[in-house]
């Protein structure tokens, strides 16, 4: 375990305290906490280096354009992607995934050709191919999951004997914790001759992500599901897609060279970085990732997995609570879902609020996967590199008093 | 570990009222001569309610809905069901004025006795995310009636 009330005096909203009781912050696969190198980091960019970058002829906007490329390389590095240029900020995962849908997905998929989800996607790898599927006359394929919650393989190999043009899987499900075997399933993809698109948001926080070794054709992370700012995100793809693909957003920084009826465009990654872009999210980001470094990824993975295991042990301990994903240690991030009898998770927030735990409740934008649970929603606790055994106990008996709440055990 | 009593506002919360009409929803289920339909939503929690009406005249003769969600909201259409049956659609819209009013943290809406068991919800208003939850089968049936 990782000596977590060292990490925890670095994130200043930590010491928090929320209807009276200490901040027991276990909402972290929807958004995580800021620690102050990052802050700082904003606040110094803002300080010392902002003007609009890619276009100042002066020293202070050079500055500002160097620090902005500075975190596109920091973040190849990080993920080990094929080269910085292949690295385009963005929003989050959510604006990534649109991108490609929109650009790549407009310009190669064609009526009668086929797009594969999971039934385990975010409505952020969803959607956009739900969209893209309609407007080109596509069919778009799920992929069922097993009951204990993984990717059906043998119904992942049905979907690709269609030879679809794309293939969209999450690294790590947001609802379920499953570490997908994501290696395996691009290498099947592309066996099928399709192109392969990651969500990412889940796995860049809390793994090892070796783009090169991963092989997958685009990835899409967020920033601020790993300690950097919000607004903060990346599309990472091999270049050569990149290079052949039209623009998705049109105006400036994106051309090259404009006339009155038609324009050139400017070269990769700056083709899909239309406006001004965000440097201090960028600058932000670049500050996460020098953080997360410094612990190191392996580190963290098995913190996680150890707060996971700990709190499936103490929940499923709870006589009326009902944990979904898998059970494997190997292949579940730190994401515990959970329901508890009939008490509406929505009303376990509420109850555990009131102790100053913060968790999520509802669909977890996987309303195809809620179905398959055959609930309308869970309860999620979701941990990071700050929360410690500690905190699993004070779920553990926060979920007891709500028990208790609704007439289920004596507190 | 704790074993601190319940907070006193969670108790006011999750009174046993409350989770009988959650546990046992009155007027659940559909009705064959509906005359007003409404199906609402609350897309960030999930909460669904199916509301039908039968009125006649101006007079709200029954009211019957499904719905999925949770405690509060579910409470919160049984007893507006047993509430409005029977009622004027004006008296219903006062009384749609008057929960909303309650979980505004009006003191006055609190005692109101024309709201019945629905006074059991004044301690929603302390749970300002949940008021939602509370007013969705209102704001059904309002969508349902208003002119």
């Amino acid at each position: 375990m990782l000596d977590v009330a060292r990490f925890r005096a670095d994130f200043p909203l930590l010491s928090q305290r929320e209807n009276g009781h200490p901040l027991v912050y276990l909402d972290n696969a929807a958004t995580t906490q800021k620690p102050q190198a990052v802050l700082d980091a904003i606040v110094e960019y803002y300080r010392t280096t902002n003007a609009n970058v890619h276009r100042g002829a002066y020293d202070l906007a050079i500055r500002a354009t160097e620090a902005y490329e500075a975190a596109r390389a920091k973040l190849a590095e990080f993920v080990n992607a094929w080269a910085p240029e292949g690295v385009v900020f963005t929003r989050g995962t959510t604006e990534a995934i649109n991108l490609v849908a929109g650009s790549y997905g407009r310009a190669n998929v064609k009526a009668g050709d086929s797009v594969v989800v999971t039934a385990m996607d975010h409505h952020s790898n969803l959607v956009p191919w739900q969209i893209l599927c309609q407007e080109q006359g596509a069919t778009l394929r799920m992929v069922e999951i097993t009951e204990d919650g993984r990717i059906d393989l043998a119904d992942f190999g049905r979907a690709l004997e269609r030879r679809p043009k794309i293939v969209a899987f999450p690294y790590v499900s947001n609802a379920l914790g499953t570490v997908n075997p994501a290696a395996q399933l691009v290498k099947l993809a592309h066996a099928a001759g399709a192109v392969v698109v990651v969500d990412g948001a889940q796995s860049t926080p809390h793994l090892h992500v070796d783009l090169k070794a991963l092989d997958c054709d685009f990835y899409a992370l967020s920033g601020h599901k790993m300690l950097g700012p919000l607004g903060s995100g990346a599309l990472v793809a091999k270049p050569e897609l990149l290079e052949a693909m039209p623009p998705y957003h049109g105006g400036g920084e994106m051309i090259a060279r404009v006339w009155d009826d038609h324009s050139t465009y400017n070269k990769i990654p700056h083709k899909f970085e239309a406006g001004t872009p965000n440097v201090e999210g960028a600058v932000g980001l670049a500050a996460a990732i020098g953080y997360l470094e410094r612990i190191g990824r392996e580190r963290i993975a098995e913190h996680e997995q150890a707060l996971a295991a700990a709190a499936i042990d103490k929940l499923t301990q709870i006589e009326g609570v009902t944990v979904y994903g898998p059970r494997g240690k190997s292949d579940r991030a730190g994401v515990v879902s959970f329901t508890y009898g009939d008490i509406h998770p929505h009303d376990i927030a509420t109850i555990l609020d009131q102790d100053g735990i913060c968790i999520r409740a509802g669909h977890h934008c996987t309303q195809p996967l809620m179905r398959r649970l055959n609930v309308t929603a869970t309860a999620r606790a979701s941990f990071y590199l700050y929360n410690g055994l500690d905190e699993v106990d004070a779920l553990a008996a926060a979920l007891v008093k709500a028990g208790a709440l609704f007439g289920y055990v004596p507190a | 570990m704790d074993t601190s009593p319940p907070d006193p506002q969670l108790s006011a919360l999750y009174q046993e009222l409350i989770l009988d009409h959650y546990r046992r929803p009155r007027n659940k289920g559909t009705l064959e001569q509906a005359t007003h339909a409404v199906s609402l939503n609350n897309p960030l929690c999930g909460d669904e309610i199916d509301l039908q009406l039968r009125v006649d005249g101006d007079v709200i003769k029954e009211a019957r809905f499904v719905g999925r969600g949770c405690s509060i909201s579910q409470a919160a259409a049984s007893m507006m069901t047993q509430l409005v049956k029977d009622k004027s659609v004006p008296q219903a819209i006062a009384l749609a004025d008057r929960m909303s009013a309650m979980m505004q943290g009006d003191e006055g809406a609190a005692r109101d006795k024309t709201l019945g068991e629905l006074r059991a919800l004044a301690g929603v208003s302390k749970f300002p995310v949940r008021i939602k939850c509370a007013l969705l089968p209102w704001n059904a049936l309002t969508d349902a009636i208003k002119p």
